[in-house]
Formats: C-alpha cells, sequence, structure tokens
C-alpha cells in the first residue's frame, strides 16, 4: 500500500511516463525510459548511406586500385573477374536483364552505385567486415563499376561522384506493396 | 454429433475419396495416417538381448531420469531437426529449414524454427546490446534491453515466412524432397515484445517522416528499409518466443516482428531504427528480394507474403499403407489476415472438398487443416488450395509462372501437388 501511495506521488510530481497508442487503437501508459542521445552519439551510431550519397564517409578511390583490393579481397569467393565461384557473380553487360538474358550482376540489375558502397562497407569481406577503409571501399566500388562498363577506368569515385552514376538498370523497379512517390 | 457413422456419412464429397470433413467433428471415425519412411527410432533399433514385453516394461521397475534445468526432446526422436543447407562459403550465410513433416498443431518449437542468416549468429550480451532511434525525430534515444523489458507488452501467435521460400518451385523439374527442405523456411511462434508505435511515440517522429531503415547487430550488419506505417500499424520490438526470451538464432536479445511481412524484415538482433523521407535502398530490397518478371523489370518491395497452403501428411517421404481412410493435414496462412477457407483434391484439382480449419484460426498465423479421405488405394493427386478473408486465392502453378515467369526466385506461393502412386509412395508432380 504504501509502495503504491510511493509510485503515485512519484507520477503526480514528475509523470515520467506518457500514453502511447497501441496497435488495437486503444491507448497504453507506457514509461519513457530512452536516454537522450547526443548529436555525436547519433554520429557515432548512424550507418545508413542514402541513394542521394547522404552519409557517404569522406573518402575516394579509382578502378586501378580496386583491382588490385578485389584480388586479393574479393576474387576467391566472387571469381577472378566476378564471374562468381562460391558467392554470386558481380560482373555482366551493362543492359537491363530481358526474358532471353535475366542477368542480376550489378551492371545489369543494381538500380543504385551508393547501394554497393553500403554493402561492401558493412559487410564485406564476410570474416571481417568493416575491416576495409572508406578509401578501400570506394576503390572496390569504382572496380566494379568499371569492370560492369558503368563509369570509365579513370572515374574517381567519392562520395561527390559516387551518387550521381547512373545505374543502367534505375529504372528496372515496380514498387508492389508501397506507393512509389513521383 | 458423436455418433454412430452411417453408410451415407461415408459417400465421398469429391473426388478421389474425399469425405466430408464434419466426420472430424463426430468423433466416430477412426483415421490412418501416412507415416514416415524414416520415422522415430523404434524399439528394434534398440533392441535388447532379451525382448521386452510391452506389458511389462523395464521402466515400470526403477526410479526414472533426474531432473532437468531445460528439458530436451526424447532420444527417440533425434531425427526431428532442421535440415541445415547452403552453407559453403562463407560459413554464416545459409539456411536452416523446419521439418513441417514431423510437426503438429501451429506452433513451431523454438529450437525447430527455421534460420536464415547471412553472416551466422551473433553471441551477444544483452549487457551491451543497445536499440537506437535517430533520423527523423524530434528526440534520438537509446535503450537497454533492461529497459525495454520495462514497457508494456503483447503476445501475439505470427508466422515468419522468408521471403525465398519454395524457390525450389521455380524450377522446370519438381523436386523431391521432404516438404520441410521444400517449405520449410516458415515457422509459427508466439512473439512477445513491446508495440514499436510506443517507443516511435517516444521519440516524437517528424511528419516529414516516411520510411524506417532498420540495422542488426550481425556481422553482416543487415539493413532494410520499412514503411513507417506499417511499423506504427502493428510492428512490435520482439523479445520473447514461445514464452521464453527469443534464441540466438532467432535475434537474442532484440529483434523485429512485422507480421504477415516477408522474413527479411523482421530484423534479428535490432540495434538501429533510422527515421527517414525515403528507403535507403539497401543490397537486401534492391540486388536481392526483389523479383525479375519476364517484362525485364522486377518486382520491388514485395512485403507481404500472400496466402499458401500445403498438405503435411501424407507428404513425399512418408508412406501410406494399403486403402483405408486417412487423414489429410496441413497449414495453411497468409500475410494479409485470417485463412477463410482451405480446399483439398484428392484428383488433382478436378474436384474440391473443404477441409476442416482447427480453432484457432489467427491473422497472420499458421492455421492447421484436416480432412478425411477413404483412399482406394489407386493413384492420386493430392492438392490444397488456401483462401484468405481477402477473397484472395492460391494460384496454381501454372498461373503464377505465366503471370511471374521463373526468374523471380522469391515469392512463390502456388498450390502444391502431391501423387500417390499404387504402393502408397509420395512424390512431388507438377499437376
Amino acid at each position: 500500500m504504501s509502495t503504491l501511495r510511493h509510485i503515485a506521488v512519484v507520477i503526480a510530481l514528475v509523470a515520467p511516463f506518457g500514453v502511447a497508442r497501441a496497435a488495437d487503437g486503444g491507448n497504453v501508459v507506457a514509461p519513457r525510459l530512452g536516454k537522450p542521445m547526443t548529436a555525436a552519439e547519433v554520429t557515432a551510431w548512424n550507418r545508413t548511406i542514402f541513394p542521394d550519397g547522404r552519409g557517404l564517409p569522406p573518402g575516394h578511390g579509382t578502378a586501378e586500385e580496386g583491382r588490385i583490393l578485389y584480388a586479393e579481397k574479393c576474387a576467391r569467393c566472387h571469381g577472378a573477374h566476378g564471374e562468381g565461384a562460391t558467392a554470386e557473380d558481380l560482373i555482366g553487360a551493362p543492359t537491363p536483364p530481358t526474358r532471353e538474358d535475366p542477368n542480376k550482376t550489378i551492371g545489369a540489375y543494381w538500380p543504385f552505385a551508393t547501394t554497393i558502397f553500403d554493402f561492401i562497407s558493412r559487410s564485406m569481406p564476410p570474416a571481417a567486415p568493416g575491416s576495409l577503409s572508406a578509401d578501400e571501399t570506394y576503390a572496390i566500388t569504382a572496380y566494379l563499376l568499371a569492370a560492369n562498363n558503368v563509369i570509365s577506368q579513370d572515374d574517381d569515385m567519392n562520395d561527390k561522384t559516387l551518387p550521381k552514376v547512373e545505374m543502367p538498370n534505375r529504372n528496372g523497379f515496380i514498387w508492389i506493396d508501397v506507393k512509389k512517390p513521383k | 454429433m458423436a455418433g454412430k457413422l452411417t453408410d451415407a456419412d461415408l459417400k465421398p464429397v469429391a473426388g478421389g475419396g474425399l469425405l466430408d470433413r464434419r466426420l472430424l467433428l463426430k468423433g466416430g471415425i477412426v483415421l490412418a495416417s501416412a507415416q514416415a519412411a524414416a520415422s522415430s527410432l523404434s524399439a528394434a533399433d534398440t533392441k535388447a538381448a532379451s525382448p521386452i514385453e510391452p506389458s511389462d516394461p523395464p521402466w515400470l521397475h526403477a526410479t526414472g531420469g533426474p531432473f532437468t534445468g531445460y528439458g530436451t526432446p526424447s532420444k527417440f526422436e533425434k531425427y526431428v531437426v532442421r535440415n541445415i543447407g547452403g552453407n559453403r562459403t562463407p560459413a554464416g550465410d545459409g539456411v536452416s529449414w523446419t521439418p513441417l513433416e514431423d510437426l503438429e498443431g501451429i506452433v513451431t518449437p523454438s529450437g525447430l524454427h527455421f534460420e536464415r542468416h547471412h553472416d551466422g549468429v551473433p553471441d551477444i550480451d544483452p549487457a551491451l546490446h543497445r536499440l537506437v532511434i535517430h533520423g527523423l525525430v524530434r528526440k534520438p534515444l537509446e535503450f537497454k534491453i533492461d529497459d525495454l523489458l520495462r514497457y508494456p507488452m503483447q503476445s501475439r501467435f505470427l508466422f515468419i515466412e522468408c521471403g525465398g521460400n519454395s524457390n525450389a518451385g521455380w524450377h522446370s523439374e519438381p523436386i523431391q524432397r521432404p516438404v520441410g527442405a521444400f517449405h520449410g523456411l516458415v515457422s509459427c511462434s508466439e512473439w512477445t515484445g513491446v508495440p514499436l508505435s510506443i517507443l516511435l511515440d517516444e521519440a516524437g517522429v517528424d511528419s516529414a517522416a516516411s520510411w524506417v531503415i532498420a540495422e542488426g547487430a550481425d556481422a553482416g550488419l543487415l539493413n532494410v528499409s520499412l514503411p513507417l506505417s506499417k511499423l506504427t500499424d502493428d510492428a512490435m520490438l520482439g523479445l520473447y518466443q514461445n514464452g521464453e526470451r527469443l534464441r540466438p538464432e532467432n535475434g537474442y536479445p532484440l529483434r523485429l516482428i512485422v507480421p504477415g511481412w516477408e522474413g527479411i524484415t523482421n530484423v534479428k538482433w535490432l540495434r538501429r531504427l533510422h527515421v527517414a523521407d525515403q528507403p535507403a535502398m539497401t543490397r537486401n530490397e534492391t540486388a536481392k528480394y526483389t523479383e525479375l518478371l519476364p517484362s525485364g523489370k522486377a518486382r520491388m518491395f514485395t512485403f507481404v507474403m500472400d496466402a499458401k497452403s500445403l498438405i503435411t501428411s501424407p507428404s513425399p517421404g512418408q508412406k501410406m499403407y494399403g486403402a483405408n481412410v486417412y487423414e489429410i493435414r496441413g497449414l495453411a496462412w497468409s500475410g494479409r489476415g485470417k485463412i477463410a477457407k482451405v480446399e483439398v483434391s484428392a484428383d488433382g484439382g478436378k474436384t474440391w472438398a473443404e477441409a476442416h480449419l482447427q480453432d484457432p484460426v489467427l491473422a497472420q498465423c499458421f492455421t492447421r487443416f484436416r480432412a478425411p479421405w477413404a483412399w482406394d488405394g489407386k493413384p492420386a493427386v493430392l492438392k490444397s488450395r488456401a483462401t484468405d478473408e481477402t477473397g484472395y486465392v492460391q494460384p496454381e502453378r501454372d498461373v503464377l509462372v505465366k503471370e511471374r515467369g521463373r526468374e523471380g526466385y522469391f515469392h512463390y506461393n502456388a498450390i502444391v501437388c502431391w501423387a500417390v502412386d499404387e504402393d502408397g509412395e509420395i512424390t512431388h508432380v507438377y499437376a
């Protein structure tokens, strides 16, 4: 009884809870236990890279630099020329897939160049994800784009140029369960 | 009404000997079931020197085994395990299938829930795990697991199905495997956790927000984008599965639960929710989990798992033992809501009989169906067809393939077809 009274007093004084809408439409009373984050903490956590380039780190790299890194870090699973091995093929014609050639390599299928950087930086190589520097990741991304004939060998990839790369299959997707914005 | 069965009761209601589903309610019918060819360990496997009489087995005469802190299945059920596939290089990229043919009811035991990992199962210390919510919110917030455990919770029985489940169905030849090793990237659990709307409300979502990018704490930092509206509608932060805290392979200590949506959206080991005004166009929503159509265009953001059903007994790998009355057993589910009806056919789809749906029938949850079948011992072709409460009807395979082609890989939900031959052997066929 005294505990209940104590809780009631605390609630009356500081109201450390909120009323949120529950999925069934009713209201639920919930505590508010989230610790506010500082801007620096958000920066340390945030790893999202958007197609418009937001979130890309400083740094740069070219296909030539990337070719060496690819041979060292990627070829064992993806094949010496990106033809695929134990892992999927990455390099193919820079034309959207067709019924006769249902190709899903980077040049044929991937709609955004930023996706390559994001996926390598967070997931590759699988035995040591996060081990590549931003420069190395830009370089491997440049190598893959050049090998797919999407950019030229000399194009420098960085946080400004990468989001501007026009992928051949950019408009190859139909949104199904979400309405695509104009 | 329980009572004496008449000849009229045993009159088929559809071709091939399908009987009225209401017979199951009469309680007077004795049904055989198909048996697994590789069944449980039997007495023959553990034969003692002197024969044991079932009327007086030795365990009646000695104190049984000790108490255990956490129970495990009988050693005689040791073959009921997940079927692990796809582990090549790297070791953490692959799947394990739920053995649907060995299970009954609607709940998948937690240790048999299917797995799809992209870079292994992380060994997470919950004291060091955080969930952060940031982006287009008034107040970015960080939560400890102990904090989340103090929030109001809800429980729901929900299936989770991998978007790539049943993809062998796209093959030109029917694959011959037990039903779980073909369709077992789907499982059903009671999930308990905190409605995500509560935490989003606490962070204060900006009116410009429309997407949330969810990220897991596995080695691949798996990330996917989800529309905010679904997350505020019915998503939850899953902390418990079937009454106990999540298993590591199912996201311990925290996973996203997105009812009815493809498995990858139910992000395991959830660590970050980035509220945004657009999707991040991650690898797993562009290069993967999209479905290439014959036109060369691809379906994207195909989140909802459409209605599906399959017969778990009899099914390939099991055997039927002569003409008799059998119970056809199966599972149906829909990402759009409740299952409204399951029909079964024993003549390859020429005629159909409605199956009995066992209670409970819940939205976005496995529904167990049963149908009595008087098999005459002649070749038969079994099918099941689900209809959900939105009126969506599970399509025949030729209809689905005509619409989608065979290069889509994901979201295969066509009617599944088993052929029974005169010896009672069961094979997967396209018919």
